[in-house]
This record gives C-alpha cells, sequence and structure tokens, in this order.
C-alpha cells in the first residue's frame, strides 16, 4: 500500500486515534476493576447497601 | 423486561454486563473489515492517499455530535425527572464525547496540513467544534470538582442543554458562512457527493465507531453505577461508626 507523499499525516491520524482509543477502553477496564475491588473490600467488611439489608 | 425495567439501576447493570461482551465483539469485528476496506480504497482524484483520514475524521466528527445530543436528553431526564439513571449516562457519555472530538480536532489537523496547506483556521466549522470541546471540558470539570454530586450533576446538565445550541450552529456553518472546510457531502439533499468505492468503507467505519462509541458508555455507566454504590456505602459506614 503506498501512502503517497503524505504518509506521515496519514500515519499520523491513525497513530492518535488508535492511541486514544486505547487509552478509552484502558480507562473503562482500569475503573472497573478499581470499583469492583473497593466494593468487595467494604463487602467483606460487613458494610451493605439498605437495599441489601433484606436479602437472606 | 420491558424498557421501564432498564431503568433500575440492578437491572441495568445485569442487562449490561449480559449485553457488553457481544457488543465489544460486534465493534472489533467491524473495527476489522472497516480497516480492511479503508485500506483498499482508492486514492481521491484531488487528495490523493490522504482521503484515508475522512476514515477517521468524519465518523468521530459525528460521534462527538452524537454524545452531546445523548447528553442533552440525559440533561432533561436529570433536569425533569431527576432520574439517576439519566445522570449515569450524561456523566459517562461527557468523556468518551470528549475523546471523539478530540479525535476529530487532531485528525482534521492531520488532513487540513497537506490538503489546505495550514493545521488550523478560525473558520465557522473549525471553531464551533473547537467550542465544542471545551464545553465537554466544561461539563467534566462540573462532574469532576462539584464537593456536592447532585449540585455538580444539576450544574453540569444546565450547560449540556445550553450547548446544545451549538449542534446546529456546527452543522450548518458551512451553509451559513463562507468556511475553508467543504460543504456536507454526505449528510445534505440530494444524496451522498461521494463515489461509493469510497463511501462504503466510510459508512463501515462510521458503524464501527458507533459501535465503540456505546460498548464504552454502557462500561462507564456500569462504573458509574458501582462508583455510586461505593460512595453510598462509605456514607453508611461512617453514619454507623460510633461518635
Amino acid at each position: 500500500m503506498n501512502l503517497g507523499p503524505h504518509a506521515d499525516f496519514i500515519v499520523a491520524a491513525y497513530a492518535v486515534t488508535a492511541f486514544v482509543v486505547a487509552a478509552m477502553i484502558a480507562w473503562v477496564t482500569l475503573d472497573h476493576s478499581a470499583q469492583r475491588r473497593i466494593l468487595g473490600d467494604l463487602e467483606e467488611r460487613g458494610v451493605t447497601r439498605r437495599s441489601q439489608r433484606g436479602e437472606p | 423486561m420491558a424498557v421501564i425495567d432498564l431503568a433500575n439501576p440492578t437491572r441495568f447493570l445485569s442487562l449490561v454486563n449480559r449485553v457488553l461482551p457481544w457488543l465489544a465483539l460486534a465493534t472489533l469485528i467491524v473495527f476489522v473489515v472497516g480497516l480492511y476496506r479503508a485500506m483498499g480504497a482508492p486514492d481521491d482524484y484531488q487528495q490523493g492517499a490522504t482521503v484515508k483520514i475522512m476514515f477517521l475524521h468524519v465518523p468521530a466528527a459525528w460521534l462527538g455530535m452524537l454524545g452531546w445530543a445523548l447528553m442533552s436528553v440525559a440533561a432533561l431526564g436529570t433536569l425533569v425527572w431527576r432520574h439517576p439513571l439519566a445522570d449515569v449516562a450524561g456523566k459517562a457519555a461527557a468523556p468518551i464525547g470528549a475523546a471523539f472530538t478530540f479525535i476529530c480536532l487532531v485528525t482534521g489537523s492531520l488532513w487540513g496540513r497537506p490538503t489546505w496547506g495550514t493545521y488550523w483556521v478560525w473558520d465557522a466549522r473549525l471553531t464551533s467544534v473547537l467550542v465544542l470541546l471545551l464545553l465537554y471540558l466544561g461539563v467534566l470539570a462540573l462532574y469532576w470538582t462539584a464537593e456536592d454530586p447532585g449540585r455538580g450533576s444539576r450544574a453540569a446538565a444546565v450547560l449540556t442543554l445550553v450547548g446544545a445550541v451549538n449542534l446546529p450552529i456546527i452543522k450548518f456553518s458551512v451553509d451559513w458562512w463562507n468556511t475553508l472546510h467543504q460543504p456536507a457531502s454526505i449528510l445534505r439533499m440530494g444524496g451522498s457527493a461521494i463515489d461509493p468505492s469510497i463511501l462504503a468503507p466510510l459508512l463501515i467505519m462510521a458503524a464501527a465507531f458507533t459501535l465503540l462509541f456505546f460498548t464504552l458508555l454502557l462500561a462507564a455507566m456500569r462504573n458509574e453505577i458501582l462508583r455510586r454504590r461505593v460512595r453510598t456505602m462509605r456514607l453508611m459506614q461512617a453514619r454507623e461508626m460510633p461518635a
């Protein structure tokens, strides 16, 4: 594939997009792990939400 | 499950956990097809291979605007019905919409240099999209810095509704003012002006970006619901501690 005389601009555009998309995926993935971990810690310490208290 | 049931955060979480892996897989598949077709698309007779930047720039621009439109609907849900899931949706969509708007501006700039001879010009289209990015950053600042989350959400919702005025300005800026940016060539009266050999990969990439947007949005909404549960549990823990 020949990207012509402006190949640098094309490659830069795809690289920036790939970086931003990867950053967004990393953000939601890491944030999910962090929230699950904190919730697990709180539940281990016996902290429950009001809606969970009625559950057996 | 009725649609109204999804307004319940617990049921919404259950649905997201089931749907998200399939949505992520569909996103990946459509991206692979879209990129394959984009790389195989012919060069434009005027712009040459730089037309390949369009396959990123145009979908990112659409999703930057779609993000704000969704946030505007969510803002109505927050201010009028005070629905917590509407606020969750608005807060989750803001960083994703900002990221797509950023991609739109950067790729547009990288496309502009070889095509127009400049990275940036203060014409109506470019300036109104930059304003959209600044509005996104303003909403994020309100969400992330407010001491009282409820007050921050309401302030962000008001700014979102005010900022919605910018959406028609972006869309019609190329018609209302004399701009360096080209007029609409896809969504216009009389149909697309783009050759099918370039239009087809563009639409596949737009579908891939849209799937990515909704995958990220659902994942971010799930995280936000969990974050609010953490906050509630910490508040209850603090209340139950002996003085």
